[in-house]
C-alpha cells in the first residue's frame, strides 16, 4: 500500500532519505521503552490483584513509578561476568536477543500510514527473525559456564524450535486464505467488521461458517505456540525457578539482565502484534469504516495487541508450569496434526471461495 | 482384559484430556479475583483496630486517682521469662502500698498474659498496642512512666477480663 512509508516519505521529503531511514527504524525503539514500563507494571499489579493483594503501592501514587525504579536498581548492579564464561558471546548475547525481537518490529504495521517496512515477505520476516532468539538464549546459556544456565538453554532451544513448527502452520494456513506474505495486504484482506477477521473465517458470506472452527482452533494454537516461544509461564520451564536457578539467565546481572528482561516483553509484544495481524484484522477497526482514521488505526492495534498481552499475563497467573514430557506432548502429537488438518481446511476454504 | 484403565490419565473423559475446559474455568477464577476487593492493608496508615480478647503489650492501668498496683509481686513471680521487676514502696494513701520501681523488659517478655491473670487488682493488663518497637537495647526496658496507661483507653481490655477472667 502507497501510504504504508507515510512518514518515511514525509521526512525524507524536507531531509535527507538516510535521516528518515534512522528515524523510522528509532520510532518503534521509543514505543517498546514506555511499552515495557507499562507492561511490567501491569505484569506486577495483575498478578497481585489475581492474588487478592494490591502490588506495588509505594513508589509513587499506586506504585506508578515501581518499573522505573526497577531500572534504576537494574543500572546500579555490578556488572559480573563469571570467570568461567566465554567472554565475548557472554557479553554479545544479551544484545543478540534484544536485537531478534527489536528488529522484528521492522515489518509490524501500527496503522496503515505507518510501517517501518512494507516487506513481501514481512510475516515471513518476522517468524524468522524472532527466531534469532533462539541463538541468543543459547549462546548466553553455553558461555555462562554455568550448568544450571546450559540446562536452561537446551530446554529453551527444544522448546522454541518445536514450537515454531505449529506456529508456522497456522502462519502458513492465513498466507494461504490471504493469498501473500506481505501484512499490509493480510491486514487489508481483513479489513470491514470484525466478521471478517481471519479469527471468524476471513472475507465472505454466511457459507464459510464451516471453517470458523478451523480458524479458532488455529488461534488458539498459534497464541499457546507463541506462549512457548516467548518462554512465558507455563512454559516457561526454560528458567523454572525451582528446578534451574533462573535457567539461561543464571549468571547474568545488571544491565545485562536487564536487557533479557527487555527482550522478553519486546517478545511478547510481538507475539501479541503477529496474533493481531493474522487473526484480529491489524489495525483494521473492527468497525467497518467507523473510526478508520490512521490515528484510530494506531488506537485500535495498540488496543488489540495489548488485550493479547493482557491475555498472556492472566494465562501467566492462572496456570501452573508444565512438565518437559508435556511440553513436547503437546506440540508434537496434539498441535501438530491438528494444525495439519486446520492447514487443510483453511487451504480448502481459500480454493472454494 | 476389561480393567485397563489403570492411571488416572487413562480414566479421564475426552474433554478432561483436552485441558481447555479446565484451563477455561481456571482463567474464568483468575479473572474473578481480578475485580474482587483485595485482603492487604496498608500498615502503617491503615491499623487493624485489635479486639478485646488480643493480648498486646502489657501495661500498668492508671485510675483517676493513680496507679491501681499494690506492688504485691505476683506478677513478676508468675513471669515464666522473668521480665518484671517489682520493688515495694509505702504511701499513706488506702491502698497503703505502691510500686516504687516497676519495670518491664519487652526483649525477655512473651505475651503470654499470665502476669495479667495473677494481678488481684486488675492493675497490669494486656493492652491493644502491638507496635513496639526501639532503637537501642535499653530503651526497651520500660519503667513505670512508661507503662502507666489511662483506663480509658484499655476499656475494651479491662471489659473483655470482667467477663471472662477466672471463670
Amino acid at each position: 500500500m502507497e501510504t504504508t512509508y507515510y512518514i518515511y516519505n514525509l521526512i525524507a521529503n524536507s531531509t535527507t532519505e538516510l535521516i528518515a531511514a534512522v528515524i523510522v527504524a528509532i520510532i518503534p525503539l521509543l514505543f517498546i521503552l514506555p511499552y515495557a514500563l507499562v507492561a511490567i507494571y501491569g505484569e506486577l499489579k495483575i498478578s497481585a490483584f489475581m492474588q487478592d493483594k494490591l502490588g506495588p503501592m509505594r513508589t509513587g501514587p499506586y506504585g506508578l513509578l515501581q518499573p522505573i525504579a526497577e531500572v534504576f536498581k537494574l543500572l546500579q548492579k555490578e556488572d559480573i561476568t563469571p570467570d568461567a564464561a566465554d567472554k565475548p558471546l557472554f557479553n554479545i548475547a544479551p544484545v543478540l536477543i534484544f536485537v531478534g525481537s527489536y528488529a522484528a518490529f521492522a515489518v509490524i504495521p501500527f496503522s496503515s500510514y505507518f510501517a517501518p517496512s512494507g516487506l513481501n515477505v514481512g510475516i515471513f520476516f518476522a517468524m524468522a527473525i524472532s527466531s534469532l532468539a533462539v541463538i541468543a538464549i543459547m549462546m548466553g546459556g553455553w558461555s555462562s559456564g554455568n550448568k544450571f544456565a546450559l540446562l536452561g538453554a537446551f530446554r529453551s532451544v527444544a522448546q522454541i524450535v518445536s514450537y515454531e513448527i505449529p506456529a508456522a502452520m497456522a502462519v502458513l494456513g492465513i498466507a494461504a486464505m490471504a493469498n501473500t506474505l506481505n501484512i499490509n495486504t493480510i491486514i487489508e484482506s481483513q479489513s470491514g467488521w470484525f466478521w471478517n477477521w481471519f479469527l471468524f473465517g476471513g472475507q465472505g458470506g454466511i457459507e464459510k461458517i464451516w471453517v470458523i472452527p478451523f480458524t479458532v482452533v488455529m488461534c488458539v494454537i498459534y497464541f499457546i505456540s507463541s506462549l512457548a516461544e516467548c518462554n512465558r509461564t507455563p512454559f516457561d520451564l526454560v528458567e523454572g525457578e525451582s528446578e534451574l536457578v533462573a535457567g539461561y539467565a543464571t549468571e547474568y546481572s545488571g544491565m545485562k539482565y536487564a536487557m533479557f528482561y527487555l527482550a522478553e516483553y519486546a517478545n511478547m509484544f510481538v507475539a501479541a502484534a503477529l496474533i493481531t495481524i493474522l487473526f484480529l484484522g491489524g489495525w483494521s477497526s473492527p468497525l467497518g469504516d467507523i473510526l478508520n482514521g490512521p490515528i484510530w488505526q494506531l488506537a485500535w492495534f495498540v488496543i488489540k495487541t495489548m488485550s493479547i498481552v493482557f491475555l498472556q499475563i492472566w494465562v501467566r497467573w492462572t496456570l501452573p508450569r508444565i512438565r518437559v514430557d508435556q511440553l513436547m506432548f503437546v506440540c508434537w502429537k496434539v498441535f501438530l496434526p491438528i494444525s495439519f488438518v486446520c492447514f487443510l481446511a483453511m487451504a480448502l476454504a481459500r480454493m472454494v471461495q | 482384559m476389561n480393567n485397563r484403565k489403570n492411571t488416572e490419565v487413562e480414566r479421564m473423559s475426552l474433554a478432561e484430556k483436552a485441558y481447555l475446559p479446565e484451563i477455561a474455568r481456571g482463567l474464568g477464577l483468575t479473572l474473578r479475583r481480578l475485580f474482587r476487593p483485595k485482603m492487604t492493608r496498608q500498615y502503617p496508615e491503615e491499623r487493624w483496630q485489635p479486639l478485646g480478647s488480643y493480648r498486646g503489650r502489657p501495661v500498668l492501668v492508671k485510675d483517676s486517682d493513680g496507679e491501681r498496683c499494690v506492688a504485691c509481686g505476683l506478677c513478676a513471680r508468675v513471669c515464666p521469662a522473668l521480665a518484671i521487676e517489682v520493688q515495694a514502696g509505702e504511701t499513706d494513701k488506702t491502698k497503703e502500698r505502691y510500686p516504687a520501681k516497676f519495670e518491664i523488659n519487652m526483649l525477655r517478655c512473651i505475651y503470654c498474659g499470665f502476669c495479667e491473670e495473677a494481678c488481684p487488682e486488675e492493675a497490669i493488663v494486656m493492652s491493644p498496642n502491638y507496635v513496639f518497637t526501639t532503637r537501642s537495647r535499653n530503651k526497651a526496658i520500660l519503667d513505670k512512666e512508661a507503662l502507666l496507661t489511662p483506663a480509658e483507653e484499655l476499656k475494651e481490655r479491662l471489659e473483655f477480663l470482667k467477663q471472662f477472667k477466672n471463670q
